[in-house]
């Protein structure tokens, strides 16, 4: 196996406002809390070293709002992490500063995943975020002039109330700041949730117009020449690999090491998932204790069905080895029959067609033994 | 006992007229049972005696009245089974007409009392009830009269419940009820009017003794399926079970005969002694042939053998229940199963439910089709699937539908009749009140939901009964289904012309309701051979993605693909399309289909 994690994740789950659609762990406000928070992550860091690989590939900063985070706390936990070759933080457009941009330049970040969600007001409304169209286009400026160049938008659609031009418009919006990458997600209105109760409805009646704007979103971005090389991400062509090297690390089921509240780490055939509740995971950590920990282990069969539900997120073909032994040959060869499959001459690679890759979830559950 | 001491009866009573109510009476006025075992011994218990493991159920019981041997025969209460219900009569010389003095004759009062008087048989009127107070007993026994073209002032009026008048009854089954006619010195010939099965004797045949006697140990032989067996056992209940070694012609009693199938004697046939046979079997035998049939499936296909276990075993106490196996690509495995009619499948599905405890899919029924294929002989054709693709000529089973309504429903019942392609045949005043129609309908338009339609035209009031006439040709037509162009054998139906555009039509929107949205559009399509009739289309999805997914993503969207997946390992593969079973018990089932 792997002498160690070379990515690491690290999740700061403190935010501003907790948006109705949100299903991460989070937590509002409580500023006097963020030193202490920062000291547990290094603890746990420090219990967890020998996990990690000796030299890392990728640290990711995630949350909640990495960049809530009181700037001090946010720049000693970044200066007390170990270097990497590509360092993403999380951050949402209200919060970046001209000097915070040039912080986290300074202390080694070199992409900035921006949680755009839309231009559009009424959609914001919705979505409950508290940005103004323009303070993105600020944002995204102050990045670049502190010397930014790969920037990442997050973008939602399926908005209760979006209308076909709605995203239109903020693909054009957001294709007129030529971020070097994009991840498009279709809003995710969870039973239970209060955001589904007020909007619900609303969602129910629009299913049947909002059905295309997967499609309308893969095809205005590869028209503007961006390389959809996963289900929900876009990277701008060039001579540079512009893809997110951290989340290619899950998509190509390999090995993490997450820090923080609510965190999922998998290694070495075990993923285990720290304890949601932030007085708990403190607790702990003051400690010098390792927080609680829901632990599942992985057997040889999941980590192979895994890596296939996610290689076939990814434009490129999935080379099958091992992992054929989980995938229905007569599935194959009905889908390809369908053109929503393809394999190569000799049956060593699977790839999902475009059209598969809209359906890659029935797909993906059709091919799996 | 000799004959002119003898008298044979029936009652015959519409549902709910006071049947068992004047049966209980009558046994607890001859002593024959306390009045508080009553419920325990009354005709109708099957429940209890299967408890007790003793399965025979008496169809007569044996009374005495004033030095006279009364016999009370028992007959099915129902219209499917009007033969079974003629053998009881034959059975009898005498007959109770019972009718509820608040309600007044109904279509099964009818349909029994000519039966009865076909069958040559003294009806003694009587009306019941007298002691409700809505009861107008005048009315009613000036109906029943005029039904059986006697003089009111014959009518006897009673209350079962009270008692009152239960004894009258009894008088006038001694004076009126004819003795039996036999001759107790000719070869012996006895009427089976009806058989039951116990687990350690075998079949039990009810008999009526014609002519001649038998004795215990008698070599005997059914006449018209040629079963030879050896009387085990002769007796007659009281109501309980008396061995009397022997039967006497005008008698009435059962016969054990060791026979392990119930289907190797028939009701109806004649039973003689191989030491001095008869030379003529007694008239009217008949074979009885299921006209209605439907598949069971069971709904959870693990429960297949527990059903043939099941039809096994009520096959052994119904001859006239006829099962085969048979599968569907829709379905699984199941049973064709055929009935006397509606009422019999009803009783034989809630009997598999509540005895044998089985979940079923019980599919729309159809009827017997006789079809003759271009330069071939006649076929019959149980099952839609097995309709030849090519015929010339189709004939399906015609009944006789006598319906009692208010006279201000008769316009509706009729439209329901004409929409129903049936031949108006008779329509007469039973009363200022009350009409009596007579149509002549194809049984495949009542077997659906008839019924229900009549019930809710008439308010409730009509009352129905028919009697199967023999088969007529049909503008008769096969419909098929078609699901991405593969036809699903379940579905297939056959139907008259003018009815299958619509009938396709209702099937298909049904469907495309039913079949959830796969990766490519699929046509659902109705047709007669290679004619399409109706269509549907169900749209092809656009996308299935589960959006995003990073590290801890991972399990939950694992879980989601897993469940996603066992979701379409319960579906049915027809072609290239995944159809959840929902879907088809969605348009095969039997009660869905009633409210479409």
């Amino acid at each position: 196996m792997s002498s160690g994690a070379r990515h690491l994740y690290v999740h700061l789950p403190f935010c501003a406002h907790r948006c109705g659609y949100c299903d991460f762990v989070t937590v509002v406000g409580r500023h006097s809390q963020h030193a202490r928070y920062v000291d547990a992550l290094l603890t746990e860091l420090e219990l967890e070293r020998n996990v990690l690989a000796p030299e890392l590939e990728t640290v990711f900063l995630g949350g909640g709002t990495p960049t809530f985070t009181e700037h001090a706390e946010l720049e000693r936990l970044l200066g007390s992490l170990p270097p990497a070759t590509e360092i993403t933080v999380e951050a949402n457009p209200e919060t970046v500063t001209q000097e915070l941009a040039r912080m986290l330049r300074s202390q080694g970040v070199n992409r900035v995943s921006l949680g755009v969600q839309s231009f559009r007001l009424h959609l914001l409304d919705v979505l409950e975020r508290v940005v103004q169209p323009d303070i993105v286009r600020r944002a995204f400026y102050h990045l670049r002039d502190a010397g930014f160049d790969n920037i990442s938008f997050d973008l939602i659609y399926g908005i209760p109330g979006q209308t076909a031009s709605d995203l239109d418009a903020d693909l054009a919006d957001a294709l007129e700041l030529g971020p070097e990458h994009l991840s498009c997600y279709e809003l995710e209105a969870k039973p239970g949730t209060r955001f589904t109760h007020a909007h619900g409805d609303e969602l129910e009646r629009q299913a049947d117009a909002m059905e295309s704007y997967f499609e309308l979103v893969v095809e205005r971005l590869t028209a503007a020449g961006y390389r959809w090389y996963e289900t929900a991400n876009f990277c701008r062509t060039s001579e540079l690999d512009l893809r997110s090297r951290h989340n290619l690390a899950y998509w190509l089921g390999r090995d993490y090491l997450a820090l923080g509240v609510g965190a999922v780490s998998t290694f070495a055939g075990r993923r285990w998932r720290n304890t949601p509740r932030l007085a708990h995971y403190l607790e702990a950590l003051g400690r010098e204790t390792t927080p609680e920990r829901e632990v599942e282990p992985l057997s040889h069969d999941v980590r192979r069905r895994e890596r296939v539900m996610l290689g076939l997120r990814l434009d490129e073909p999935l080379v099958l080895g091992e992992l054929a032994a989980v995938v229905d040959e007569s599935a194959v060869s009905r889908l390809e029959l369908l053109g929503l499959v393809q394999s190569d001459a000799d049956g060593r690679t699977l790839a999902l067609t475009p059209r598969g890759r809209f359906l890659g979830g029935g797909v993906t559950a059709d091919l799996l033994a | 006992m000799t004959q002119d001491r003898i008298r044979n009866f029936s009652i015959i009573a519409h549902i709910d007229h006071g049947k068992s109510t004047l049966a209980d009476r009558i046994l607890e006025l001859t002593h024959a049972v306390a009045s508080r075992d009553m419920r325990e011994q009354v005709l109708d218990s099957m429940d209890l005696e299967r408890e007790r493991g003793i399965t025979i159920k008496a169809q007569a019981v044996r009374v005495e009245w004033k030095g006279h041997q009364l016999n009370l025969i028992d007959t099915p209460g129902h219209v499917d089974f009007t033969y079974e219900v003629s053998r009881s009569l034959q059975a009898c010389e005498g007959a109770l007409l019972v009718v509820d003095a608040a309600q007044g004759t109904q279509a099964q009062t009818l349909a029994n009392a000519y039966l009865a008087i076909e069958n040559n048989l003294e009806i003694v009127p009587v009306v019941n009830k007298i002691d409700l107070p809505q009861a107008d007993p005048d009315a009613a026994a000036v109906e029943i009269a005029d039904l059986i073209g006697d003089d009111p002032s014959h009518v006897l009026r009673i209350s079962a419940k009270t008692g009152e008048g239960v004894a009258d009854v009894l008088d006038a089954i001694v004076e009126r009820v004819p003795t039996p006619a036999g001759d107790p010195d000719a070869p012996a010939r006895a009427l089976i009017f009806d058989s039951s099965y116990d687990q350690y004797r075998g079949v039990v045949a009810f008999v009526r003794m014609v002519d001649g006697r038998f004795s215990t140990r008698e070599p005997l032989r059914a006449m018209a399926l040629g079963t030879r067996f050896e009387a085990e056992e002769l007796g007659f209940f009281a109501p309980n079970r008396r061995e009397s070694g022997v039967l006497e012609a005008g008698e009435v009693g059962y016969v054990i005969t060791g026979l392990k199938d119930v289907s190797r004697l028939r009701v109806g046939d004649t039973l003689t002694s191989e030491r001095r046979p008869a030379s003529q079997p007694l008239p009217g035998y008949k074979d009885v042939k299921p006209m209605v049939f439907a598949g069971l499936f069971p709904t959870d296909s693990d429960d297949y053998p527990e059903l043939r276990d099941a039809l096994e075993k009520l096959k052994l106490n119904d001859g006239a229940l006829f099962y085969e196996p048979e599968t569907s690509q829709a379905l699984g495995f199941g049973f064709r199963c055929g009935f006397l009619g509606l009422l019999h499948m009803e009783i034989v599905r809630e009997r598999l439910e509540r005895e044998f405890d089985l979940d079923l899919l019980v599919t729309a029924p159809n009827v017997a089709y006789r079809v003759k294929p271009p330069n071939g002989d006649w076929i019959e054709v149980h099952s839609p699937s097995d309709m030849p693709n090519e015929v010339e000529e189709v004939e399906e089973p015609y009944i006789k539908a006598s319906i009692i309504v208010p006279k201000e429903h008769v316009g509706a019942v009729m439209e329901l009749n004409n929409d129903r392609r049936g031949r108006f045949d008779h329509l007469e005043y039973l009363s200022e009140q009350r009409v009596h129609l007579t149509y002549e309908l194809p049984l495949a338009e009542i077997v659906l939901d008839y019924y229900d339609q009549l019930k809710s035209r008439s308010k409730g009031y009509a009352s129905f009964d028919y009697d199967i006439i023999g088969f007529r040709p049909g503008k008769l037509v096969r419909v098929d289904v078609l699901v991405g162009g593969e036809p699903v054998d379940a579905l297939s139906l056959i139907i008259h012309r003018d009815s299958a555009y619509d009938r396709g039509r209702a099937l298909v929107e049904r469907l495309r309701e039913e079949i959830p949205r796969q990766h490519f559009d699929v046509a659902i399509q109705a047709a007669i051979g290679a004619r399409v009739i109706a269509r549907e289309t169900v749209k092809a999805r656009r996308k299935d993605v589960l959006a995003k997914c990073y590290g801890g993503d991972i399990t939950r969207k694992r879980k989601l693909l897993e469940r996603q997946k066992a979701g379409k390992k319960r579906m049915k593969q027809v072609g290239m399309v995944e159809v959840p079973q929902e879907a088809f018990l969605a348009v095969l089932n039997l009660d869905a289909q009633k409210k479409s």
